[in-house]
């Protein structure tokens, strides 16, 4: 019998050796004083739980998920899915009503996207700001990501859906709440990439909000009906078109990863079939299935930001090596920091000082560069950077969609 | 992904190795699994200092001659090694790392738990003796932080005391660094390092040690200083105002991590691309030549390259791994020189020679990595997983780590000159 391979731990919290590496790469460390570190937090803290959850500390909800200590374990520890999962596990609080307001994603999109113009210049005025401040400790420096008027699902039925068929590859697009409802023309430009690239796009069955915010926000029961949902949904889209490509690297890494790990979601039919587009269109190119041509004369100074969730599915060298292939691109990859604002948490106005800290180094960099535009493939680091800035921030698809000459890229892909 | 050359292994000797490759305009991607060793090294490097049958050596690079022929050394040769000994300060210099040291004779640092240790370079933070035992100064305080256990302050003031110093013990309590030992096992070096990354926090620290010196002429201090910047070392020797030295902690080490941050910044600077926390599972031979290799984050994304090279470290890195029966190399199942019988892999005196420790992949003249004999023609091997030296009993690690890594940069360069 081979003892070592019965001796493997969940999360492989017994191959922790204590080095404390993990802190050293953590970023709400040095600005939150109360966060114990990611050591203490995850494995070390774990042998104690595992004893009685009288040692659960409640200061683990400091914790932003970044995964950055993942990243940097020399023996190979799921950090942050130990902390995650004692949060689930030990979690005394309910979540609040901001919690849940800013978890349900597509709740809220549904209801607040028709009206959409009003939401959009109430919710950024003073006394709206104030109340959500005061009342549902919501920080009113930070700034709302916008309604769209239409939502993006709206517009691809009636528009583009029924042009796909007509594509001899297809893929279907899990676009995520936040190109429904705030920004569908992230999606709009997702579909003129790929059908230009000789790809018909397909909407599941339905994609339920992949969930990151209810898990960060402790409605575990939601987030898991939710992963429940959307495996069964992206089981039948993989049937058909085998690939599920998404825009929004968290989406992704929820999908792939925190349902298997922390929802207990098993999605090992459908985790090799989700990917994020730039590393679905990459190796086309690379390898001369796919052609792309671009625009003359297209000229722009860009610093991308690498997520980090990207970081952590490692995939942050597909969106790099797509954009460098652009002639007319000067690129600048930015040097690997958190932007702060970690989905919902930098909404919070118990996080907000510790937020802006976090990102200050990226900002500070970025201000340096003094680029046209910033790009990255996460909306959060979007909004965050856009408030932190006076720099737009574009997704890496988007450019593609701007530089590509579309019509004659298509010609070539038929 | 297509690549000139591929490096499986981000530490000493893969990064070196990159950054040698990338400067010569070569297209690089390392891959690493995790943070390394050099987040847990005594902030010195070595060359060697004692040989395999025990004797001590004073002068390294003279000894070369007397190692086995299968040592990483002898295979590159007495020449290059000198050579390559005389070109690495300068190459740490131009990733803003300052090493300082002597390549014809060993200095000495005093260790953590108060002993004299051969070292060839050292970091900054780390102070280096030409003799064993200098004296430093007549009166030393030597100061620590309250509550911080990896770094004893009576080991280490024994040292300075055999040396004919007399010395005084003290230490600083912080409010920034009290609230980490509200959690007993953080009050470690990493932490206390981000917190004294603040400016404020770091003049307080200061002040209080100023408060606190008498008559005495030297203050030593805990390397636990300057985790993003090596200058917070000279603000707090400018504003102490007497000769401030520092002595390297139980790891994890400062230094060490900062060296790591720079050079990952230098080969990324150089145009490399550092795949952090991801995995290589395995790699496709065909021949005698590599074609690809996978990695966990990948997935069937092959990534390849004209040559590739193993600095995936020891047993602590999982370069090696040691089964019940067996030694072996997980990537690609190279040759490893293993001892069969396990029951002399060690020796049962903790602190003894660890011939575990000097097990290692096969290589052939020009550091190709063997494979069922046969020497495979694109896959190089550096560093800590090279056979035919125990490197932490002759002192040798950071030596073969970076002469290895400066042999294959020139190997492939050469190459493809040729």
């Amino acid at each position: 019998m081979n003892m070592q391979e019965k001796n493997e731990s969940a999360n492989n919290f017994e191959q922790c050796i204590k080095c404390t590496i993990c802190t050293a790469y953590c970023p709400v460390v040095p600005v939150n004083p109360i966060f114990p570190g990611p050591k203490q937090a995850g494995p070390d803290g774990e042998r104690l739980r595992l004893k009685s959850s009288y040692f659960f500390d409640d200061a683990l909800k400091y914790c932003m998920n970044c995964k950055r200590c993942d990243v940097s374990c020399p023996s190979g520890v799921k950090i942050s899915d130990i902390i995650q999962s004692a949060r689930i596990k030990y979690g005394r609080h309910k979540p609040k009503l901001r919690d849940m307001m800013l978890a349900s994603t597509d709740l809220v999109g549904t209801l607040a996207r028709p009206f959409a113009p009003i939401v959009n210049s109430t919710i950024s005025t003073k006394p709206v700001k104030a109340i959500l401040d005061g009342v549902m400790a919501i920080d009113h420096r930070r700034m709302f990501p916008k309604y769209a008027g239409r939502s993006f699902e709206s517009w691809f039925r009636k528009e583009a859906g029924p042009l796909q068929s007509s594509f001899r590859n297809q893929i279907s697009y899990f676009h995520g709440c936040y190109v429904n409802y705030n920004y569908p023309q992230l999606g709009k430009d997702f579909v003129k990439v790929m059908n230009a690239i000789g790809f018909g796009v397909n909407l599941l069955d339905h994609e339920k909000c992949c969930g990151v915010a209810m898990i960060s926000n402790g409605m575990m029961s939601s987030a898991k009906k939710h992963a429940v949902h959307n495996v069964k949904v992206l089981k039948k889209a993989a049937d058909t078109t085998r690939k599920i490509l998404a825009t929004s690297s968290t989406c992704t890494l929820t999908i792939r990863d925190e349902y298997p790990n922390l929802l207990k979601v098993d999605n090992s039919d459908v985790r090799n079939d989700m990917e994020i587009v730039t590393k679905f269109i990459y190796p086309l190119v690379a390898e001369g299935k796919v052609k792309l041509v671009f625009k003359k004369g297209y000229k722009a100074k860009v610093a991308y930001h690498v997520p980090c969730h990207m970081e952590r599915l490692g995939w942050g060298i597909f969106s790099a090596a797509l954009l460098k292939m652009i002639p007319g691109i000067e690129f600048t990859m930015l040097d690997s920091n958190c932007c702060g604002i970690a989905g919902t948490y930098g909404f919070k106005k118990e996080n907000y000082e510790a937020s802006q800290a976090i990102g200050k180094p990226l900002f500070d960099q970025i201000n340096g560069i003094d680029p046209d535009f910033v790009t990255s493939d996460c909306e959060t680091c979007k909004w965050q950077i856009e408030m932190s800035t006076k720099y737009q921030v574009k997704h890496p698809i988007s450019i593609l969609a701007e530089a590509l000459d579309l019509e004659a890229t298509a010609k070539l892909n038929k | 992904m297509k690549y000139d050359t591929i490096i499986i292994g981000g530490g000493l000797s893969g990064l070196v190795c990159g950054i040698s490759l990338a400067k010569r305009g070569s297209k690089c991607v390392i891959v690493s699994a995790g943070q390394n060793a050099l987040n847990f090294s005594s902030g010195t490097f070595g060359l060697l200092s004692r040989l395999p049958d025990g004797r001590q050596i004073t002068s390294p690079l003279e000894a070369i001659g007397e190692l086995d022929e299968n040592h990483p050394y002898r295979i590159i040769g007495e020449d290059k090694i000198s050579e390559y000994a005389g070109m690495t300060a300068g190459f740490f210099e131009e990733c803003g790392i300052k090493l300082h040291g002597n390549n014809d004779a060993n200095g000495y640092v005093v260790t953590p738990t108060g002993d004299y240790k051969p070292a060839w370079l050292a970091m900054e933070d780390i102070t280096i003796f030409p003799e064993k035992q200098e004296k430093i100064g007549e009166k030393v305080l030597v100061v620590n932080f309250k509550g911080y256990l990896d770094f004893n302050s009576a080991f280490v003031a024994n040292a300075f005391e055999k040396s004919g110093s007399s010395c005084r013990m003290e230490t600083v309590s912080l409010e920034a660094t009290e609230r980490l030992r509200r959690n007993p096992t953080e009050m470690r070096a990493v932490n206390i390092a981000r917190v004294l990354d603040n400016e404020s926090v770091l003049s307080e620290f200061a002040e209080a040690v100023k408060k606190l010196i008498k008559d005495e002429d030297v203050v030593v201090l805990p390397a636990v200083f300057g985790l993003n910047n090596a200058a917070s070392l000279d603000i707090l020797k400018n504003n102490i105002g007497v000769k401030t030295l520092f002595v390297g902690t139980m790891p994890p080490s400062i230094p060490g991590v900062r060296t790591q941050m720079l050079l990952k910044r230098a080969f990324e600077g150089a145009g490399g691309t550092f795949l952090m926390g991801d995995e290589v599972t395995g790699g496709e031979i065909s021949g005698h030549r590599v074609l690809n290799v996978k990695t966990v984050n990948l997935g069937e994304v092959m990534l390849e390259a004209d040559n590739f090279v193993l600095s995936s470290g020891n047993f602590f890195s999982k370069g090696l791994i040691a089964s019940p029966e067996k030694v072996y190399e997980p990537v690609f199942d190279l040759d490893v020189d293993y001892l069969k019988d396990r029951s002399l892999w060690y020796d049962q005196d903790f602190f003894r020679k660890q011939d575990y420790m000097g097990f290692g992949v096969k290589v052939d003249s020009s550091l190709h990595a063997l494979k069922g004999g046969d020497a495979i023609d694109n896959l190089y091997v550096t560093g800590s997983i090279l056979a035919g030296t125990n490197q932490l009993y002759e002192g040798c690690g950071a030596g073969v780590a970076i002469f290895s890594a400066f042999y294959v940069a020139d190997s492939i360069s050469g190459k493809k000159e040729n």
